[in-house]
């Protein structure tokens, strides 16, 4: 698994602090949904930063989509967000990462807890889910701080978008009929599928947030082996 | 208390990858500390450091440093009694 | 053959005197947190500094104690073998001359040890003569739990990993015995101007 150059393509805002890259990067091997790249760059002086970043799109899509959340202060993110440009080149290692990812089991529920920018890799399995026409069951609970805070959010809402929870936990818009608060353990049991079911669930976020979600599930009878988490750092992406 | 600083295997992928030849986040180790056992993506991962350093996520005890000196690889896996990576 | 990325700087600080720089560094404006393993939370109740080992017999602070004795502020570089430096941070301590004073020992080397078990070794030449401090405040403030807070060791003329976090005390010994970096592959002295980072360089 080698550095290779990918060519950016187009920016697409999502949030105010997140923004869509897509790239072109040939010889790519298909990835899986919920793997991740290593993102490379390297100053004319010689400096290098690193980073890791989710993949936001499905293995069926026709080019590779990162999401970065701007952290502030952050010595990669604002680059990225900011400062790229179509025809731009960075460095990529991967796919990277097998424990993370999803593919249809037949009879085997999913459920997906996002956390911020935990988002990100769980959307690549919801577009790889319906991609290939999969039949087994997936719900996706999203927790973000107000509706303008979630990404993807025309992708999510639409009307196709499938079984979409969202908690809005800092704002919630005026009529607002969906959950309005901090993913507790009260909320994983009425969202998730009954531990006697054995759904495959999926956690990603800030720390804090996945070990509360881990947390609740366990207790709520799912077993660990059951549960897959990925924890971001404390902003959800770039630690600075 | 959960640190800032605590991330988990997934985030040293791509770094398991290169010094073990192949994707390590399914590969089940056992903690030579106190015995908990679990994939390598669920350990806790310092990764802003002279070197990856991990711990058991159990116990806190230490599993693995990994420095690179001189572009060369050094890992010491003495923590882990156990590493099985699937074939 | 690594592509250069149009327009990455990092935040790097522009405009520093190349006579500042060790090779290989690049100066930040920011603070970077480095750490091994979780921030240690005791309690300054509980909080003591030892020097232990080739003396007679141990001294120990509390930290009321250690609050009491004389302090300096300094304003100092600071380099990491990550390859960061920061300029003129200002920090304030109880200095190690202050602490050695009256300890009478025939040893050469000193291990300092902290809360979660890390270790780094050093001469116990190279804690004297002005050059090292127990440091319980940063820019003015505490120091945070994140940078070692309440206290760390300061020893500015080597590479960071040497000025340990969370230090608890000082071993002094008669032989040299490495400590938690210098036994995964990192250079046993550790001078940032002659880029002394691994063994054997």
């Amino acid at each position: 698994m080698n550095w290779q150059p990918g060519t950016v393509l187009e920016l697409i805002e999502q949030t105010a602090r997140t923004k869509s890259i897509v790239f072109d990067v040939p010889g790519w091997s298909r990835h899986r949904a919920g793997q991740h790249v290593d993102v490379r760059l390297t100053a004319e002086d010689g400096y290098q930063a690193q980073r890791s970043y989710s993949i936001a799109s499905a293995p069926e899509d026709r080019h590779i989509e990162l999401t970065v959340e701007r952290i502030e202060d952050g010595e990669v993110s604002p680059f990225l967000a900011d400062e790229l440009l179509p025809g731009d080149e960075i460095e990529l290692r991967g796919p990277i990462g097998g424990y993370f990812a999803w593919e249809e089991t037949p009879g085997t529920p999913v459920f997906l807890v996002g956390g911020g920018s935990g988002i990100v890799p769980l959307r690549a399995m919801l577009r790889h889910h319906r991609a290939t026409a999969s039949t087994v069951p997936v719900r996706l609970l999203y927790s973000a701080r107000s509706l303008e805070d979630v990404i993807y959010r025309d992708e999510l809402t639409a009307a196709d978008a499938g079984d979409v929870r969202l908690t809005l936990t800092r704002r919630q818009p005026a009529g607002w009929t969906g959950y309005g608060r901090r993913v507790d353990r009260e909320l994983v049991a009425e969202v998730c599928w009954p531990a006697a079911e054995r759904p495959l669930v999926y956690v990603c976020g800030p720390t804090g947030f996945v070990e509360a979600v881990a947390g609740a599930l366990v207790s709520l009878g799912h077993g660990a082996a059951r549960i897959r988490t990925e924890r971001f750092g404390p902003t959800g992406g770039e630690t600075p | 208390m959960t640190d800032s600083q605590a991330l988990d295997g997934n985030a040293i992928a791509g770094t398991l990858a290169e010094v073990f030849g192949g994707d390590m986040t399914i590969a089940v180790g056992t903690c030579g500390h106190c015995g908990a056992r679990g994939p390598v993506a669920e350990v806790v991962a310092y990764t802003r450091a002279p070197g990856v350093v991990v711990r058991c996520r159990a116990c806190d005890g230490l599993l693995m440093v990994i420095t690179q000196v001189r572009g060369v690889f050094c890992v010491d896996a003495l923590g882990l009694v156990d590493l099985q990576a699937p074939a | 053959m690594t592509r250069i990325t149009r327009g990455f700087h990092g935040r790097r600080r522009p405009d520093v005197d190349p006579a500042r720089v060790p090779p290989g560094q690049y100066v930040t404006q920011d603070f970077p947190v480095l750490s091994a393993g979780p921030t240690p939370h005791g309690s300054l109740a509980s909080w003591s500094f030892t020097i232990r080992g080739q003396v007679d017999q141990p001294h120990t602070w509390t930290w009321d104690e250690f609050q009491a004795l004389p302090r300096e502020t300094v304003t100092r570089d600071i380099h990491c073998v990550t390859k960061w430096s920061k300029l003129d941070t200002v920090w304030t301590g109880v200095s190690l001359d202050t602490l050695l004073d009256g300890v009478e020992t025939s040893a050469e080397y000193a291990t300092a040890f902290s809360d979660g078990g890390y270790t780094t070794n050093l001469p116990l030449e190279d804690l004297t003569g002005g050059r090292a401090w127990i440091a319980f405040s940063y820019d003015d403030e505490p120091l945070h739990p994140e940078h070692g807070g309440p206290a760390r060791l300061l020893v500015p003329h080597l590479y960071f990993w040497k000025s340990a976090k969370w230090v608890r005390g000082l071993e002094l010994q008669l032989e040299d015995e490495p400590g938690f970096w210098e036994g995964y592959g990192y250079h046993n002295y550790g001078d940032p101007w002659r880029e002394q980072r691994y063994a054997g360089d």
